[in-house]
């Protein structure tokens, strides 16, 4: 059914919540992402050509890098490292508009899931996420996208600790939290709380569950404390020495 | 968003096709068209022949077209689903229409009634696929109420400069409907123009501050993306029409697509008999390269939020 379930009060909604502040963008939670998927529950993430020159092929977790703030003054603008997965919305049309049924999201948690065997890879829903969170698994035939780990947050084989997503379990800076967000009390919306943590596009009216924690405020240098633009430039008789040193190496090597 | 020709084709064949069966439905049973069963087998083997090609095309476009009955199943929640039930519905009332008026030589009665349901059936299935793309709140050029009835008014035009031109094939062009059919090609051009003025180079809603929520640190700039070649989001969305590019193909759709088809019909509405038989042909031909190129810019225009994520409105 792609008619979204009813919301009740009190209702889990399992999702991450990503620390903008933390992240180093090392892409470690795309990489175990795609090892853990590419043999779990929407195995495999297909990749076409993955050693050609213009190799292709499925993510569910991609590491975009920004900049931020006045640009081309180095003191004031932020580098952040913006990891993007599917948000588990909580009206997503993803959802809504696939004329399958492929599509659905889940009573239980909010975990939105496509069912590949009845999935027409109309490719509708992805046009439909305005995150960019759907990719469409060219060599199946059938749309993929995150499934929250589904196959390890419930999965008994795994020891209490692992019950995670892959992503989450990974991150070398913690920067990325699991847990139930419809649950006021839990450690991931206190975390929401304290951090002030919010959605992406909130103009599109999708509710995304999942949460970015924004970059702390960093103290701003005093203008006459920054270092000179220059810092670190060799000087003339510096890169004099270095010639010469070049010339050196060279006729010993010759 | 990336033209795919399946859609295209699929959208102006059905758009057309339908736009016929709804002006041969609504009018034979009136006796406002020609009644023979040779006009009957000829121009409704034209209308269902283009929902037909349009419909097989638009299912190559899927990755499990084996599966493409699935997509009947949801039309509680999805507009593409609606569409597919619309489209087969009204396969029911247009084959006891056709079966009456080609074989039996009888289009009017009660089977004028089912006449007159497939005419009310083709269009709501072109409001259903009108429906599939405004009810999308990625694509601003999309999400507007420009859409539907733009839609409407094409699928309305070209279904009756197709109507008209059977008709003159058949020696029973009908004056009025001439005037009517450049009526609606007059329409359906100022319906465009004006969602092109409103729409056609418009970035999307939401921008990359809103997008990754950084604006409250100030621009927001992509300074490395995630992957070194392209993925499946930026060829599928990411795509960009050269601004050159579309402008010449909306000359194209301007001249082919609206002037020369309403020249043609007004000037086959003053010369009639052989003479306007050709005209029409001609204009037909005329329509559909500009149908076609009104289309492709109907995607290669749309912009989709996930730009957002790529450098916005200045991504690849
Ligand atoms: S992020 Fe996209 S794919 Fe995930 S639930 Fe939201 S709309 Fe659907
Ligand atoms: S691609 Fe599959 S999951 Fe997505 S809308 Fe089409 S049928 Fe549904």
């Amino acid at each position: 059914m792609t008619s979204l379930p009813e919301p009740m009060p009190g209702a889990k909604k399992l999702g991450l919540v990503i620390d903008l502040d933390t992240c180093v963008g090392c892409h470690a939670c795309a990489v175990a992402c795609k090892e853990w998927n590419t043999g779990g529950h929407m195995a495999p993430l297909t990749d076409l050509a993955a050693y050609g020159a213009d190799p292709d092929g499925v993510w569910f977790n991609r590491i975009h890098s920004f900049e931020a703030g006045e640009q081309g003054h180095g003191c004031t603008s932020r580098t952040v490292h913006f990891p993007k997965s599917c948000l588990h919305c909580e009206k997503p049309d993803c959802v809504t508009v696939c004329p399958t049924g492929a599509s659905y999201k889940r009573a239980e948690d909010g975990i939105v899931l496509v069912n590949e065997s009845l999935c027409i890879g109309c490719k509708l829903c992805s046009w439909a996420c305005p995150y960019g969170a759907r990719e469409f698994d060219e060599d199946v035939g059938v749309m993929k996208k995150c499934t929250l780990c589904i196959d390890r947050i419930y999965n008994p084989h795994l020891e209490a600790e692992e019950r995670v997503p892959a992503c989450v379990m990974v991150c070398p800076t913690s920067s990325r939290h699991f847990g139930d967000l419809g649950d006021p009390d839990s450690a991931v919306s206190t975390l929401v709380r304290d951090r002030r943590g919010y959605d992406l596009m909130p103009e599109m009216g999708y509710q995304p569950v999942n949460k970015y924690l924004p970059p702390r405020p960093r103290p701003v240098v005093p203008e006459d404390q920054r270092v000179a633009r220059n810092a670190g430039q060799p000087s003339r008789a510096e890169k004099g020495f270095a010639e010469l040193l070049r010339w050196v190496d060279k006729a010993l090597t010759r | 968003m990336h033209p795919a020709f399946s859609i295209i084709f699929f959208t102006t064949a059905s758009g057309a096709g339908y736009g016929l069966l709804f002006a041969l439905g609504l009018l034979v049973p009136l006796g406002l068209l020609p009644q023979g069963s040779g006009f009957g087998f000829v121009a409704l083997a034209v209308g269902l022949g283009l929902v037909t090609a349009g419909l097989l095309s638009s299912m190559l476009h899927l990755g499990h077209p084996e599966r493409a009955w699935r997509a009947l199943s949801q039309w509680r929640s999805s507009w593409l689903s609606r569409e597919g039930v619309m489209s087969l519905l009204t396969y029911a009332p247009a084959a006891v229409f056709g079966i009456a008026w080609v074989f039996f030589g009888e289009p009017g009665g009660v089977a004028g009634l089912f006449g007159w349901l497939m005419a009310a059936l083709a269009l709501v299935t072109v409001y259903c696929t009108a429906m599939i793309y405004a009810s999308l709140k990625t694509i601003r050029q999309w999400h507007n109420p420009y859409v539907p009835p733009n839609y409407l008014l094409l699928s309305l035009a070209s279904g009756l400069l197709l109507a008209n031109t059977l008709a003159a094939l058949f020696g029973g062009a009908r004056g009025w409907l001439l005037v009517l059919g450049a009526l609606a090609l007059a329409a359906a051009w100022v319906a465009k123009e004006a969602y092109w003025r409103a729409f056609g180079t418009a970035g999307p809603t939401a921008t990359p501050e809103s997008a990754t929520g950084l604006g409250r640190l100030g621009r927001v700039r992509l300074l490395e993306a995630p992957h070194s070649e392209e993925n499946y989001l930026l060829k599928e969305m990411g795509f960009r029409a050269g601004r050159e590019h579309a402008e010449r193909l909306r000359m194209i759709a301007r001249g082919a697509g609206f002037a020369a088809p309403l020249a043609l019909t007004l000037l086959a509405w003053l010369t009639g008999g052989v003479v306007a038989a050709v005209l029409l042909v001609v204009a037909v031909l005329a329509a559909a390269a500009g149908l076609i190129a009104e289309r492709w810019l109907f995607f290669a225009e749309a912009k989709h939020t996930v730009i957002n994520y790529y450098g916005g409105a200045r991504a690849a």
